[in-house]
């Protein structure tokens, strides 16, 4: 009961926020490389979904868990039998197809929308581990999926799922002094995107409020770069900083009340922060090199920047109160856009090789460096609040596309945009 | 504030419409479209470096305003010393005049990294003007980065067209 209140809540909030245009198919994820170490998982069809308008609830339920590269979903027509929640399921039958899990569901009509029951099965214990309902609006099934998703997740990893979380991205379209720029708000695969902001001067780096109700960027209206803050529900906002010379790289304390930024007024990018109470700056690095790309370590002690103080730019960790600076990395001639992930532990980055330009993740305890994607112009990493799915900026051709991996880089997605060059994602928090 | 000039390109005519907006005393205007605007143009310009004053007959907007730069070189080629040579005599014999420096990368990097390398480059140019006599309040640098690629594309030679900085006057 109190999972479905929270899932009304939460599709309160999204009705809210859709208000504007949708353009429900603007990104849609393509597999590139599947886990073939991923648990087994049998998604039925929901039963009684065939009088649903549009959306494959059991597929998006089944997209979600690939997409955290822990999951292989097998296909639906090797599945032997077609259950629905509250029927009794034969084991051997799922086992015979080496399903570990079975999830099943029902789809009943109620008031705008349906109830969603489902279930989940061990099937190697032979049991149903999970049996919950959710209720949710005729354009809200989508999210109602991923709900669903989001605990199914939790229930088998034990760690909370972050299928109903969304992005922030730029999407721009044109050459030189003929373009078009669009800061848009999507679910995390994409699907449900609505335009935050339009200009033809550039906008870049958006980054969310740690409670996930702002986004900070940098736009360029009036020819000039300046750090905005918007609220999303209401469309208000601020213009936060407009100094000389670069304002950019905004990053959120994740109390919320800070934020970091590059600023060049000094006459060169140095890292600052801003306390947004009083709009009071504190600079932070003074070295006459480029200092840029500011962000904050979970338990907001560490700010990791890019430096290019020893020749090509590094990521440097500067720790508050002592204000000490240690550079972080030392493989290869190109490290930056670093952010920590959820736990602390690891940084994600971009890094040069051979290859091209990557998304690599450091572990800061062994200092071991993994490279998670292999195209050539990877770049602007953000990581899922659970830290397992990380997205990024690629190209495919020449156009600007997204492409999603899991964190251990063994599955990999590529999101393709139908509209202009799309780039600068940025995860949301988890928002409830 | 009075000054003469030819107008030969469209972007010069834009350009030279910007100044003559700023310029305060009803300074005529001899838009004939006839005269040219080629590196003797620049040559006459420099060649005027000696004038301190804020008016002058003579010195024509140069008509190049891109200058390109090396893969993460922010370093005056010596083939666009003529170039800046011709935009200091121009900034320096109308003193009214401001122009805009705007710094752009190439596309491969993080993109606030980039900024940072665009700006460099608009700074390096700021700062060759100085040291030629003029006067930094007439500068402003603007880095767009890879933001506002000239030429789309991964391919060097679109990469050497996107390492700019432009004149905007």
């Amino acid at each position: 009961m109190r999972q479905m209140l929270r899932a009304a809540l939460a599709f309160i909030v999204l009705a809210l926020a859709a208000r504007t245009a949708m353009a429900a198919n603007d990104l849609t994820i393509e597999i590139t490389k599947g886990n073939d170490q991923a648990i087994p998982i049998a998604v039925v069809p929901f039963k009684g979904e065939g009088t649903s308008p549009g959306t494959d609830v059991a597929q998006v339920v089944a997209d979600d868990l690939e997409h955290s590269g822990r999951f292989d979903p097998i296909d639906r027509k090797d599945l032997i039998s077609l259950p629905g929640a509250g029927d009794t399921l034969n084991y051997s039958d799922w086992k015979m197809i080496n399903a570990n899990y079975v999830v099943v569901g029902k789809m009943t009509p109620e008031g705008n929308g349906y109830k969603i029951s489902f279930e989940l099965h061990d099937v190697l214990g032979q049991k149903r581990v999970l049996g919950q309902y959710v209720s949710a609006s005729r354009d809200q099934l989508r999210a109602g999926a991923h709900f669903i998703a989001d605990q199914i997740y939790k229930k088998i990893t034990d760690v909370r799922g972050a299928f109903s979380t969304q992005i922030a991205y730029v999407s721009a379209t044109g050459t030189d002094q003929n373009m078009q720029f669009t800061l848009n708000v999507s679910d995390y695969d994409g699907y449900n995107a609505r335009q935050v902001l339009s200009s033809n001067e550039p906008i870049l780096s958006p980054a969310w409020s740690p409670d996930g109700k702002k986004l900070a960027y940098v736009s360029f209206e009036g020819g000039r770069p300046a750090i905005y803050v918007q609220q999303l529900t209401s469309g208000k906002r601020i213009k936060l900083t407009s100094f000389k010379g670069i304002n950019g790289a905004p990053a959120w304390s994740p109390d919320g009340r800070r934020l970091a930024m590059s600023l060049s007024k000094s006459g060169h990018p140095e890292i600052y922060v801003m306390n947004l109470a009083d709009r009071s700056l504190t600079r932070l690095t003074n070295s006459s090199a480029i200092n840029t790309e500011p962000s904050w370590s979970p338990d907001g002690q560490h700010i990791l920047f890019t430096s290019d103080r020893s020749g090509g730019p590094q990521l440097y960790e500067y720790t508050l109160g002592s204000g000490q600076v240690s550079r972080k990395t030392f493989t290869g001639a190109y490290n930056a856009g670093g952010h920590y992930g959820p736990d602390g532990k690891n940084i994600f980055m971009v890094t040069r090789d051979d290859s091209g330009y990557h998304v690599a993740k450091q572990s800061l305890e062994t200092g071991r460096v993994t490279v998670l994607t292999k195209t050539r112009w990877d770049e602007a990493p953000t990581i899922a609040p659970n830290g397992t799915m990380v997205e990024y900026a690629t190209q495919r051709g020449t156009q600007g596309v997204l492409g999603l991996v899991s964190d251990d880089g063994k599955a990999e997605f590529v999101i393709p945009s139908t509209k202009g060059n799309v780039r600068e994602p940025a995860w949301s928090p988890f928002t409830d | 504030m009075q000054f003469t000039t030819t107008a030969k390109t469209l972007a010069a005519a834009l350009s030279f419409a910007v100044i003559a907006g700023c310029s305060s005393g009803g300074g005529t205007q001899d838009g004939t479209g006839s005269g040219t605007m080629d590196t003797d143009g620049m040559t006459s310009g420099t060649s005027s470096q000696g004038m301190n004053s804020g008016q002058n007959m003579n010195v024509q907007m140069p008509d190049v305003m891109t200058i390109y730069f090396e893969f993460d070189q922010e370093t005056i080629q010596s083939k666009y010393e003529q170039v800046l040579n011709g935009h200091a005599a121009y900034l320096k014999a109308n003193q009214s005049a401001s122009v805009v420096l705007q710094g752009y990368a190439d596309e491969r990097g993080t993109r606030e990294y980039n900024l940072a390398l665009g700006e460099r480059r608009a700074n390096a140019v700021k700062q060759y003007l100085v040291m030629q006599g003029v006067s930094a309040s007439q500068i402003e640098v603007v880095s767009y980065g890879e933001e506002r690629p000239a030429v789309e594309g991964h391919s060097e030679s679109a990469y050497a067209e996107n390492r700019r900085v432009v004149f905007d006057y």
